[in-house]
């Protein structure tokens, strides 16, 4: 097989998969299956992509579409960075399908033809944004991914659904609209291209004083990074059900947000510009607050899923952080973070969704004991919770070192502080979970409709998996390394 | 290749056939009187017509300017007809909007417009459709004039149709107005005559400079740009337009968004940059212009509370973002002009379709009988949105290929990145109304009445034909070659203008 298939096929396949989806709608357990093989299919031809660029071959497509009016035609390349986002998110695609059969059914959700239609839609569009290869091409998919998603969001119909999928919405498109379309253009104008080029294509075309602008126009248009003024819709869309919660907002979104903030910072300004000019130093300070800020509120929310969201807003400002900081290695490890936080925080995501399952209880006030009933869920909870905080011996510990590390600067000391109270705080909401669930005992009288029990093992089984995940790439560690080098090669 | 199927004599006829077929053929609707035959014979028509301007794009496009002389006196002292792309595809646009604007009302027509005006209506209709073609064929600027009386006289009438007895007073209105643009406009043209002694306009573009009376030529020009300003609806001269889409008949309204308006701004581009030649004064009058309606029509829109209204605003910011285009006179500028045109009627066409298969069923307008209607309107209700995103500008959509070569031509203009800004900040007004409307009819819970009615699809035709124009919008999102191709060409036949 070319490898210039396999790259539509990476966007096609979930869309076929979408279309047997619809077809077999009268029939759940065939529909289901259409979903694992397509995403069985879907991970099978990104592995093929994979190793396509760990042979440094750049497979690459240009002028899919043939739209020639002043430059917009649409490209697909694949760099390091987008096989890793693309092989995350079709893996966890297997692992969410298994996981959303399980909660799905367990739960009586209805429409959920819809649901799985939907989801393969995202998924086709996550996994556009990995292969873009300009940044207009990035532009249509992070459209259609937000577009995609919006039912999923609002899935359970109810008015607290619709009032978060409005938010989810209209943050989403509208800073989209007014400020990355700009900002997309506004880069046209200056470079006459918008191709991801490694170093950049903006030195020497842009004043120094209009580059932190420009940043700017990204770093907020780009909703989907959460940065804080514009992270609101990720709190309001924790509304759907977990699944969605779990891959779209822990995994495919959020990561493509940060991933087109990675992108544009390597590809479009380039980290030596950044570094020269200073123009992203604004950003780290404000990615920096960001990670404070929704750590404290993270520690306030008593909602489980609630909790977690924050935890994620607070998360994803790592990667803008590594971004900002300008250098190679700290860019890597904003890359690491895209992948260590995705196995994390999906396995959280996964293990509240069976809790809510199991036993209809939100609130982490209300878990006491309740480890004891469902042992391998909470067990599966500690690893990726570990992780997040950045324990040794799991993948998040990697992120942490290496921005620790890369943050070597004076004037960047402070970030080795808002790291090492970023873990802190994340101990200091997420260790309590484990602590209640393990070491207090129930207060509530269970009756016995609601008796904590094990989650259904489709349930229980993906988060182990994911959990298992963090753990090998603790070890593997030095494999995603060097594939994710090459990213700087041409740089001096 | 369609071209050299015509005989070399019907090629050279095209320009004239183009306005004589439905000029003909409108008497021939109230002498038929059979209800049912004048519908498929206007039809008949409209297709025949189309046909003619696609031919006759084609033919432009292989070779060049069309000129046709009107009764074999050679211009500049007969009468003019001239086609250059710049024109044709406005030709084709207006064609075709008549056809399949026709092709889906014939339901509509029947409930909104009592059955013995009928012929009266596809006369008036032909008889409109005549005028803004003569308008965007002519090459002679009191031709220019005639026609365009034609097609406000026709406008009136089959505004005055609609069902409710405010239209009248629309039409009203609509007729104190058009009638001082129109005579501001054919007082600006006679200034023009006194000055320079013709009145075809390559022919007074060339003696224009060479002219002493330089006073009376910017009296005259200024009295144009009023006259033919008040009919493409710039701000402030607008006022006319909302009431006017709110109460006409479904089938004129959808009609007039996607044609009427453009084709006066055709004409305004070409006073401006083939005329006049005086690119300059377009920028500092009708940038400032084009930015107050883009703001201030966007915020008009969010306030509306009828879904015609709301899409009648947004017609007039979008006029502003075509005069914007406009105003910056670059090759790349003028051709997003053409773009915006272009899709613009598909979008707003389609949109206009949508809600006539609505309000057949609902009855109203109102966005408060529209609440939730998806559930029991899914496919003219998933028309609507793919329209609505296009109006947006959302990527994959024939809209998105307009906004942004808009935003380049904004971006490359000079004293730019404010401009640009303030395009991406309308932009997201857009996108608040057309949430707005998109956000009733699918999250609304649907007020007492409404339940206790149940609602079907409109008949199969109105629907498959708004389905079909908001397809065209994904089409030509998707390959924006033919619009960008055939806009770039517009753009450089009405480039000695810049």
């Amino acid at each position: 097989m070319d490898s210039t298939v396999a790259l539509y096929l990476a966007i096609l396949l979930p869309l076929f998969g979408a279309v047997s989806i619809a077809v077999l709608r009268n029939h759940p357990n065939l529909r289901e299956a259409a979903t694992l093989i397509t995403s069985i299919l879907l991970f099978a031809n990104v592995c093929w992509l994979v190793t396509d660029v760990a042979n440094s071959a750049t497979p690459k497509i240009a002028n899919i579409l043939p739209m020639p009016a002043s430059g917009l035609f649409l490209s697909l390349e694949l760099d390091p960075l987008g096989a890793m986002f693309a092989a995350i998110a079709s893996g966890l695609w297997i692992i969410n399908s298994l996981y959303s059969i399980g909660y799905m059914r367990a739960n009586k959700e209805k429409h959920q033809t819809r649901f799985y239609i939907c989801f393969a839609i995202a998924i086709s569009a996550a996994m556009g944004i990995a292969l873009a290869g300009d940044l207009i091409t990035l532009f249509v998919f992070y459209e259609v991914l937000t577009l995609a998603t919006y039912p999923l969001v609002a899935h359970k119909q109810t008015a607290e659904a619709k009032a978060g999928a409005r938010m989810y919405l209209l943050i989403l498109l509208s800073t989209s609209v007014f400020l990355l379309l700009f900002a997309i253009a506004w880069t046209y104008d200056i470079a006459g291209t918008v191709a991801f080029t490694q170093g950049g294509i903006l030195d020497g075309r842009i004043d120094n004083w209009l580059a932190p602008i420009l940043l700017a126009c990204f770093a907020f248009g780009i909703g989907k990074a959460a940065l804080l003024p514009i992270h609101l819709w990720l709190p309001a869309a924790m509304v759907a059900p977990t699944p969605v919660s779990a891959l779209l907002h822990a995994v495919a979104v959020v990561k493509a947000g940060v991933f087109t903030m990675l992108k544009i910072g390597i590809y479009i300004f380039g980290i030596d510009f950044l570094e020269q000019t200073g123009a992203s130093q604004w950003l780290a300070w404000l990615a920096g607050i960001s990670i404070l800020y929704a750590s404290l509120r993270a520690l306030t929310k008593d909602n489980l899923k609630a909790r977690l969201a924050y935890s994620t807003v607070s998360q994803l400002s790592y990667v803008t952080l590594a971004m900002a900081l300008a250098t190679p290695l700290a860019a890597l490890a904003g890359a690491l973070q895209i992948a260590m936080h995705a196995f994390g925080k999906i396995t959280l995501f996964m293990c509240a969704g069976a809790i809510y399952v199991a036993s209809h209880r939100a609130q982490v006030s209300d878990l006491n004991g309740i480890a004891r009933a469902m042992p391998f869920t909470f067990a599966a909870f500690a690893v990726g919770a570990l992780s997040i905080i950045g324990a040794p011996l799991l993948g998040g510990f990697w992120v942490k070192w290496e921005i620790i590390l890369s943050a070597d600067a004076p004037e960047q000391l402070i970030f080795i502080i808002v790291m090492v109270a970023s873990s802190m705080l994340s101990l200091a909401y997420l260790a309590p979970i484990i602590g209640r669930g393990f070491f207090l005992s129930a207060t509530q009288a269970s009756d016995d409709a609601h008796a904590p029990k094990e989650a259904p093992l489709l349930c229980v089984l993906p988060s182990c998996i994911s959990a298992v995940i963090c753990v090998i790439l603790f070890f593997q560690i030095g494999t995603l390394w060097r594939f994710l080098e090459p990213i700087f090669e041409a740089i001096p | 290749m369609f071209v050299t199927i015509l005989p070399a004599a019907l090629l050279t006829q095209l320009p004239i056939l183009q306005v004589a077929i439905p000029l003909l053929a409108a008497p021939v609707c109230v002498l038929l009187r059979r209800d049912k035959w004048v519908h498929d014979f206007s039809l008949l028509v409209t297709a025949v017509v189309a046909m003619t301007s696609l031919a006759l794009l084609l033919f432009v496009l292989e070779g060049g300017t069309a000129s046709y002389a009107l009764g074999g006196f050679a211009p500049p002292w007969g009468i003019e007809y001239r086609i250059d792309p710049a024109n044709a595809v406005i030709l084709l646009l207006v064609s075709v909007s008549g056809f399949l604007v026709l092709l889906q009302s014939r339901e509509s027509i029947k409930t909104e417009i009592s059955r013995q005006k009928h012929p009266l209506f596809y006369a008036a209709f032909l008889l409109c459709l005549t005028g803004l073609l003569g308008v965007t064929a002519t090459g002679d600027a009191f031709n220019a004039f005639v026609f365009l009386e034609i097609s406000s006289l026709a406008t009136y009438a089959l505004v005055a149709m609609g069902k409710s007895p405010r239209a009248l007073t629309a039409a009203f209105r609509y007729l104190i107005l058009g009638t001082i643009g129109a005579s501001t406009f054919v007082i600006g043209i006679g200034l023009l005559y006194m000055a320079t002694g013709t009145l075809n306009m390559s022919d007074l573009a060339m003696r224009i400079p060479a002219s002493p009376h330089h006073t009376v030529i910017q009296a005259g020009f200024a009295l144009i740009i009023v006259g033919l300003g008040l009919k493409a609806a710039v701000f402030p001269l607008h006022l006319w337009l909302p009431n006017v889409y709110a109460f006409a008949p479904m089938v004129v309204t959808t009609f007039l968004a996607a044609t009427a308006t453009k084709v006066a701004l055709y004409l305004l581009v070409r006073f401006v940059f083939i005329v006049f030649e005086d690119a300059s004064f377009a920028g500092m009058l009708l940038m400032p212009l084009a930015l107050l309606a883009m703001f201030l029509a966007s915020l008009a829109a969010l306030q509306q509370s009828d879904v015609k209204r709301i899409l009648a605003y947004s017609s007039i910011a979008q006029i502003g973002y075509m005069l914007l285009a406009i105003a910056l006179a670059s090759t790349q500028a003028v051709a997003a002009a053409w773009l915006l045109i272009l899709t613009h009627a598909l979008a707003k066409g389609g949109l206009f379709m949508a809600v006539a298969c609505i309000t057949l069923q609902t009855g109203s307008s109102s966005l408060h009988d529209w609440k939730g209607i998806a559930k029991q309107m899914p496919w003219s209700s998933a028309t609507m949105v793919v329209c609505l995103l296009s109006l947006v500008g959302v990527p994959l959509t024939a809209g998105f290929i307009a906004k942004w070569s808009l935003l380049l031509a904004v971006f490359s203009a000079s004293g730019s990145i404010v401009l640009a800004a303030i395009v991406a900040i309308t932009s997201l007004l857009t996108l608040f109304y057309a949430g707005k409307i998109l956000e009733t009819i699918y999250l609304g819970a649907p007020n007492e009445q409404q339940t206790t009615a149940k609602l079907h699809e409109a008949p199969r035709v109105m629907l498959a034909t708004a389905i079909f124009v908001a397809a065209m919008n994904i089409y030509f999102g998707l390959n924006g070659t033919v619009l960008s191709e055939l806009s770039q060409r517009a753009a450089l036949a009405l480039s000695p203008g810049f």
